[in-house]
C-alpha cells in the first residue's frame, strides 16, 4: 500500500466553496413558500405562566400561526429525552415550549410563525404573557442548600444524581498517613460555546409521502433523527430525514435536539409550509448548551519522597435547568474516571453531585468532563509538588506511569492501553529552555517583573467508545461507527461517513486514507457526510471520535472493497486470489507483472459482469460497522509562560509550547489546526470568558460585550511539537486530537499565573484569571507581603 | 424605499424597508450568502464587507445608507477564478476550519493589506480586533495573511 498522501500536510479539499462564499449552511438556504419564526422567551430564570394571550399578536401583519407548549403537548410531541441514565437520576421532563412553569431565562414560552423575518419579530412583541415570579438560583453549591429554590418538584434539594467513584476507605487511609497534603477549593467557571454559526434549523413536510426534512445546525444528524422521530414526535425514523449541511462549528454545542427543532417540525405540518428558525447571538447565550460550571474541593496528598498516594475530590456540578442528552456522564464518567491522569496514584475518590439550577442546560463542550478534571489535577499536582519542595516538572516526571507498565489499571476504572509520558516532557521542556528560564524568572522578580511558568502535563480518554462498556454505565446509545465505500463504474469513489464535519477536514483526511489504500488519486476520492438520506447510520462527531472511530469504519469498508478487487482482479488475469498483488491501484499477477490491470478497469468490470466470478455478487461496493475495544488515551507536556503586571493585573501569554501524542497524524495541517484552536478555547475559560449569573440567576453575560471570546491579539504563535505512541487497537493506530487542546491548555495557563503570583505570597487564584481579580489579590496581599 | 447598491461591479435595485440592514440586504435580496450573520452587536465581524473601501460590520449599516455606494464583498475577490491572494493564504496556510467566520476575515485581510502592506505579527492581530475565529486559534491565520502580503508585494515588484 502506499503511503502518498498519510501523515501529509495536504491543503483542505473543502476550502475552495469556503474561500469564495460558497459555503452552504443552514441559514444560506431558502426555500419556496419559507415562514419564518420568532421565539417568546421568558425573561424570567423561574415563572409559573399564569396565561399567554396572542390575540394582538395574530392580528398583526404577516402572522400565520402562533404555538404554545400545551397545543404540542396534546398534540402528543413528547419530552426531549435524556441520552444517558446514571443510578437514581432524576428525569423531569422537558419540553420544546414551557407548559406551565418557565426554569431558566430564556425557555421558549410561545412559538411566531409569519411570511417575512421582520413580522414574526414585530408580532412576538405583541404576545402578552402573565407570570407569577419565583426565586431563582444559578450556583450549583447555593442550589443544594436547604431553603434554596426548588427547580422541579420531583428532584428534591435541586438534586439530579449523586455519584461517586473509587475506593472511599483506602484513600482515607492514604490521606492519614501522608506525608505531605494540600487542599484546594476550585471553581470550574461556566463558559458559554459561542460557535460563530449561530443554530439554525429549517423544516420542511411533504403531505404526500409524510416526510419531514429537518436541515439543522448538528455535530451528529442520525442521532437527531433517532431521538427527535422515535422519543420525540412519535414517528417512523425513516419519516425524518436530518440534513446537517456545512456547519460552522460545534465544540459539543451542535450535539443535542433543542426546542427549536421539534417546534420547526411540528409547525412544518401544521401550516403546510417550511418553517425556518435562526437564533439570534443573543438567543445563542441563552439557550446553548453551556460548559463546564463545578465546585469543587480538592486533597492531594503525598508521601515523604514525593510519590503521589491519593486524591480526594467533591463536586457539585450544574446541570442546568433540565438535562440534555449526554448531561449526567459528562460530570461523571467523563470526569471521575480522569483524575488518575499519567501518575501512578493508587488511591482515589470522588464524589459528584448533579444538581439542578435555574440556568440554561449544560452539558458537553469541547473536553466534556476532561478539561474539567485536567484543570483540578494539574493545579493540584502543581500545588502538591510545591509542597514537597520539588520542581514541577520534576515531581510530574517523577510521579509519570512507566512505559513499560501498560496496560496499567487506574483506580478510577480506566484501564490505559498504551502511553509513554517523559519524551513528550523532555521535548517541551527542550523547546522551552527551561532551566534558563526559571533563571529568568529569578532575575525578573528582582526587577519586578513577574513571570510565571504552568505545567499541563496532561492524558485524556477520547475516540467514544466501546459500546457495552458506555451501555454498562448508562449510555442509551451505542458508539460505534459506520462507512459505506461506493466505487462507481468509471472508478470514482464516494466515501460515506458517519462522522460529521463541522471544520475538523474530513474530506481531507479520510479521502487521504482512501487514495492510499485503493491507490487512486485523491480527486477521484468524494467525502460524503451530514445526510440521513444518504449514509447508514451514524453516531457523529464529539468526543474526539472521528479520527480512531470514524477512520477504522473507513479503513475496513476499503479493506473488503479491496478484497473484492482482488478476486475480480483474479478473474480476469485467470490467476489465484493469493497471486495478486497490488500496488498503488495496479493488480497484477506475481512473478507476472505484465499481467495487469488497474483499478479502474477493475470498477468497470465489476458493474458489467460479463467476464466474472460466479462465487461473486455484482458491483464494487461495501460497508463496515466498527466498534472500538477501549477509549484511546492521547497525552501530552503543555507549558505555558506568561507574564502578570502588577499594577493593572492583566496577563500577557509569553511562550506557548504544546507537545501532544495523538499517535500517527494523518494529516499534521488539521493536527495542528485542531491544537491551536483547543489551546484558545482552554486559554480563554482560564483568562477571560465566564458566563455570570445575578442572585436571581438572570443571565448576566449575555452578548459579546459582556462575554470576552479571545481575539488573536491575546495570543503568541504557538509553538506545537508531538511524539507519536499510536494505540495499539484501531487499524491506523490514531487517537483524537480534537479537544486535547482545550483539555490541557486551560491548566497550563492557569497553573502558570498561580506560578507567577507566588511571589505575592497567593496561594491558588481561581478563573477566569482576569485583571481586575489578580489586582485585586495583589492588593489584598500587599499586607502579608510588607510583613515578611 | 429604493436603493441601488453596486455590489462586485453590479448594480441592484431594490426595494427595501427602511431599517432593513445591509448584510440581510446582500443575504436574502441579492442571494449572496458568503457573507454571515454571528452576532448582532458588530463584534463579531462575520458579516465585514467593504463599502466604498471601507472594512464595515454590515450588520449596522442599513442597506439605504448604502445607496448609491459600492461594496465588495467575498463573492467579488477573485478575478475571473483566479483567487484573490488573501484567498490563497488562507486556503495554503490552513487559515480556516468551519469557514463561517472566513469571509468576514478576507475582507478584513484586504483592507489591512490595502493600508499595511508590510504588516508586523502584532499588526495583524491588532487589526483583527473586530473578528472573531473560534475554530484556528488565529495562528494560521496570521501566517495566511503573511503569506497574501508575500504574494501581493510580489506582484507589485513583478509589474514595475
Amino acid at each position: 500500500m502506499g503511503e502518498k498522501y498519510f501523515g501529509k500536510a495536504i491543503k483542505r479539499t473543502e476550502d475552495p466553496r469556503f474561500i469564495q462564499g460558497q459555503g452552504h449552511y443552514v441559514d444560506d438556504i431558502k426555500v419556496v413558500g419559507q415562514t419564518y419564526v420568532t421565539m417568546v422567551r421568558c425573561p424570567h430564570a423561574h415563572a409559573t405562566i399564569k396565561s399567554v394571550n396572542t390575540d394582538k399578536a395574530k392580528a398583526h401583519k404577516g402572522v400565520i400561526d402562533i404555538i404554545t407548549g400545551q397545543e404540542m403537548v396534546d398534540a402528543g410531541i413528547g419530552s426531549i429525552p435524556v441520552g444517558w441514565l446514571l443510578d437514581g437520576l432524576k428525569t423531569p421532563p422537558h419540553y420544546a415550549i414551557a407548559v406551565d412553569k418557565a426554569r431558566f431565562q430564556g425557555e421558549i414560552v410561545a412559538a411566531v410563525i409569519a411570511d417575512e423575518p421582520l413580522s414574526a419579530e414585530d408580532a412576538a412583541d405583541l404576545v402578552e404573557v402573565q407570570y407569577e415570579t419565583h426565586g431563582g438560583v444559578a450556583n450549583p453549591a447555593k442550589a443544594l442548600e436547604s431553603g434554596a429554590p426548588q427547580v422541579h418538584d420531583d428532584a428534591e434539594g435541586n438534586l439530579a444524581f449523586d455519584w461517586n467513584i473509587g475506593d472511599k476507605d483506602a484513600t482515607d487511609a492514604a490521606f492519614d498517613s501522608a506525608a505531605y497534603k494540600v487542599k484546594l477549593d476550585l471553581r470550574n467557571n461556566r463558559l458559554i460555546p459561542n460557535a460563530i454559526e449561530p443554530r439554525a434549523s429549517l423544516a420542511e413536510y411533504n403531505v404526500g409521502t409524510g416526510e419531514y426534512t429537518l436541515h439543522t445546525t448538528s455535530q451528529n444528524p442520525h442521532v437527531h433523527r433517532l431521538i427527535i422521530a422515535a422519543f420525540v414526535m412519535g414517528i417512523p425514523e425513516h419519516k425524518l430525514r436530518v440534513i446537517s449541511p456545512d456547519v460552522g462549528g460545534g465544540f459539543g454545542s451542535k450535539i443535542f435536539q433543542y426546542p427549536e427543532e421539534i417546534v420547526v417540525l411540528y409547525a412544518s405540518k401544521k401550516l403546510g409550509r417550511p418553517v425556518k428558525w435562526t437564533a439570534k447571538r443573543s438567543e445563542s447565550f441563552m439557550t446553548d448548551s453551556h460548559g463546564r460550571d463545578h465546585v469543587s474541593t480538592a486533597e492531594m496528598c503525598a508521601d515523604a519522597d514525593g510519590n503521589i498516594s491519593g486524591l480526594r475530590v467533591t463536586t457539585a456540578a450544574n446541570m442546568g435547568a433540565y438535562l440534555t442528552l449526554f448531561a449526567p456522564a459528562v460530570p461523571t464518567y467523563l470526569y471521575g474516571t480522569l483524575l488518575a491522569g499519567p501518575y501512578r496514584n493508587p488511591n482515589i475518590y470522588c464524589e459528584v453531585k448533579g444538581v439542578f439550577t435555574n440556568t440554561t442546560p449544560v452539558d458537553a463542550y469541547r473536553g466534556a468532563g476532561r478539561p474539567e478534571a485536567t484543570y483540578l489535577l494539574e493545579r493540584m499536582v502543581s500545588t502538591l509538588a510545591d509542597e514537597c519542595g520539588i520542581d514541577a516538572a520534576e515531581f510530574r516526571r517523577k510521579n509519570f506511569i512507566a512505559p513499560d507498565a501498560f496496560p496499567y489499571q487506574t483506580p478510577v476504572a480506566l484501564a490505559y492501553d498504551s502511553g509513554n509520558y517523559e519524551p513528550a516532557l523532555d521535548k517541551a521542556l527542550e523547546r522551552l529552555g527551561y532551566e534558563q528560564l526559571r533563571k529568568e524568572q529569578a532575575e525578573g522578580r528582582k526587577q519586578g517583573r513577574y513571570i510565571g511558568i504552568g505545567f499541563s502535563t496532561y492524558l485524556e480518554a477520547c475516540g467514544l467508545a466501546p459500546s457495552a462498556v458506555v451501555g454498562s454505565l448508562g449510555a442509551q446509545a451505542g458508539q460505534w461507527e459506520s462507512s459505506l465505500i461506493r466505487v462507481h463504474p468509471t472508478g470514482v469513489v464516494e466515501v460515506y461517513t458517519g462522522s460529521h464535519s463541522h471544520g475538523q477536514g474530513h474530506e481531507t483526511a479520510f479521502a487521504q486514507i482512501v487514495a492510499d489504500r485503493l491507490g487512486v488519486p485523491m480527486e477521484n476520492v468524494e467525502v460524503i457526510h451530514g445526510d440521513t438520506g444518504k449514509m447508514p447510520f451514524g453516531w457523529g462527531t464529539y468526543g474526539s471520535r472521528s479520527g480512531p472511530v470514524g477512520t477504522s469504519a473507513i479503513v475496513k469498508a476499503v479493506e473488503k472493497v479491496q478484497d473484492k478487487a482482488r478476486k475480480i482482479a483474479a478473474h480476469l488475469l485467470e490467476a489465484r486470489d493469493e497471486d495478486i498483488e497490488a500496488e498503488d491501484g495496479n493488480y497484477s499477477v506475481k512473478g507476472s507483472p505484465d499481467k495487469a490491470i488497474g483499478f479502474g478497469d477493475i470498477a468497470l468490470q465489476a458493474h458489467l459482469c460479463h467476464n466474472y466470478p460466479e462465487d461473486l455478487e455484482p458491483g464494487l461496493e461495501a460497508m463496515a460497522m466498527y466498534d472500538p475495544a477501549n477509549f484511546v488515551y492521547p497525552f501530552g507536556t503543555h507549558i505555558c509562560v506568561v507574564e502578570v503586571n502588577p499594577d493593572t493585573g492583566k496577563v500577557k501569554i509569553l511562550r506557548y509550547v504544546a507537545v501532544d501524542d495523538c499517535g500517527p497524524q494523518i494529516n499534521p495541517l488539521i493536527v495542528q489546526g485542531q491544537v491551536h484552536g483547543g489551546i484558545v478555547q482552554g486559554a480563554a475559560q482560564a483568562l477571560y470568558e465566564n458566563a455570570l449569573y445575578d442572585d436571581n440567576a438572570q443571565l448576566l453575560s449575555a452578548n459579546y460585550m459582556e462575554y470576552v471570546l479571545p481575539k488573536a491579539n491575546m495570543f503568541p504563535m504557538f509553538e506545537i511539537d508531538h511524539t507519536v505512541t499510536p494505540s495499539p487497537h484501531n487499524p491506523l493506530g490514531v487517537k483524537g486530537i480534537g479537544e486535547a487542546g482545550a483539555i490541557s491548555s486551560t491548566a497550563a495557563v492557569a497553573n502558570a499565573v498561580n506560578d507567577a503570583l507566588q511571589a505575592f505570597g497567593i496561594k491558588h487564584l481561581d478563573m477566569p484569571l482576569s485583571a481586575p481579580r489578580i489586582w485585586q489579590a495583589i492588593q489584598d496581599a500587599a499586607p502579608a507581603q510588607a510583613a515578611d | 424605499m429604493e436603493v441601488t447598491v453596486n455590489v462586485n461591479g453590479q448594480s441592484y435595485t431594490r426595494d427595501v424597508e427602511p431599517r432593513t440592514l445591509l448584510v440581510h440586504f446582500i443575504r436574502e435580496q441579492l442571494g449572496l450568502t458568503g457573507t454571515h450573520v454571528g452576532c448582532e452587536t458588530t463584534i463579531c465581524g462575520a458579516c465585514t464587507v467593504l463599502l466604498d473601501g471601507n472594512a464595515v460590520k454590515s450588520c449596522n449599516v442599513l442597506a439605504v445608507q448604502a445607496d448609491g455606494a459600492e461594496v465588495k464583498t467575498v463573492e467579488g475577490l477573485a478575478n475571473n477564478g483566479d483567487l484573490h491572494p488573501a484567498q490563497e493564504g488562507f486556503w495554503e496556510k490552513h487559515g480556516l476550519q468551519c469557514g463561517y467566520c472566513t469571509p468576514g476575515f478576507l475582507m478584513s485581510t484586504v483592507q489591512l493589506l490595502d493600508r499595511n502592506p508590510n504588516p508586523s505579527e502584532q499588526e495583524i492581530r491588532d487589526a483583527f480586533e473586530g473578528n472573531y475565529c473560534r475554530c484556528t486559534g488565529y495562528h494560521n491565520i496570521v501566517k495566511a495573511v503573511q503569506y497574501a502580503a508575500e504574494k501581493m508585494s510580489g506582484q507589485a515588484v513583478a509589474a514595475d
